[in-house]
């Protein structure tokens, strides 16, 4: 049924990769950090299930659920970081954090 | 002659990428929150295609149902409105965009080159069951496993920790 070459999987990943990078370093906004983190760790995954598939082998799609774990703890401790910060400044400005002191 | 599934393949990474672009481009949170969720579903399809239908599942429920519910509860709990909506169009504005997107460009270009270099014309045409995932997961990857759960137990500890704190400090 599938015969997409692995390159295409790859390149897939390393496009949904940089557009996190790149809203990474464009946003303010910590939400949107965040957001731009899970979809870096998302392109991450879609390699490791490009490289997984392309030998048969489920060690991709294990990588994978890995990465889900991992995305799964990040969020909810940035949240409540994030939550925290709101409650305390109301502002979601990533440049006033560095006022932040203990 | 494309076949159907690299047809999919393909329409759903357009629709990926699409959707991504839009989801860090949008000034209001929730827009950004449902574009997310367009693109991990498309992501998921793409997944499929590729042979992996257990985390084409996943993608779904975990990514799709759980991370980003939790996204869009915390925005409910932030109040933002119209001003947050006005600043975020500031911090938009102007060139501060150029300079991210072109060395990302930079970065993508290079990652595209190296992989279409390669003189490998492998497809992606082995489906490994999820049988066989379940398998590795309690066979080899059993301490990676147990690393998980402690990881999320950590996260679920902190949560709760950071939580009560800002509660403790309202309180005040």
């Amino acid at each position: 049924m599938t015969a997409i070459p692995m390159a295409d999987g790859l390149i897939l990943g390393g496009i949904l990769f940089a557009l996190g990078l790149a809203g990474l370093l464009l946003r303010r906004n910590l939400l949107l950090i965040l957001v731009s983190i899970e979809i870096m760790l998302n392109g991450a995954g879609v390699a490791f299930v490009a490289a997984g598939s392309r030998w048969g082998q489920p060690d991709g799609q294990v990588m994978f659920l890995f990465i889900l774990a991992a995305a799964a703890a990040e969020v909810s401790v940035g949240l409540a970081l994030l939550l925290t910060y709101y409650h305390r400044r109301q502002t979601l400005d990533a440049d006033s954090v560095n006022e932040m002191r203990g | 002659m494309m076949n159907l599934a690299e047809i999919a393949f393909f329409a759903a990474g357009a629709v990926a990428v699409i959707a991504t672009i839009l989801a860090i481009t949008r000034t209001i949170a929730v827009h950004a929150l449902l574009y997310l969720i367009v693109s991990l579903l498309a992501v998921a399809v793409a997944l499929y295609t590729m042979g992996a239908p257990l985390v084409a599942a996943l993608e779904v429920i975990i990514y799709a149902g759980a991370i980003v519910v939790l996204f869009v509860f915390a925005v409910m709990m932030l109040n933002l409105g119209a001003q947050d909506r006005e600043m975020e169009r500031q911090w938009l504005a102007g060139r501060a965009w150029i300079g991210p997107v072109i060395l990302s460009a930079l970065l993508l270009v290079e990652v595209i080159y190296l992989i279409v270099r390669t003189p490998v014309s492998a497809t992606m045409s082995s489906i490994a069951a999820p049988k066989q995932i379940g398998l590795a997961l309690y066979g080899p990857y059993l301490l990676g496993v147990e690393l998980a759960s402690m990881l999320l137990l950590g996260a679920i500890v902190g949560a709760r920790h950071l939580g009560q704190a800002s509660r403790r400090e309202a309180r005040q």
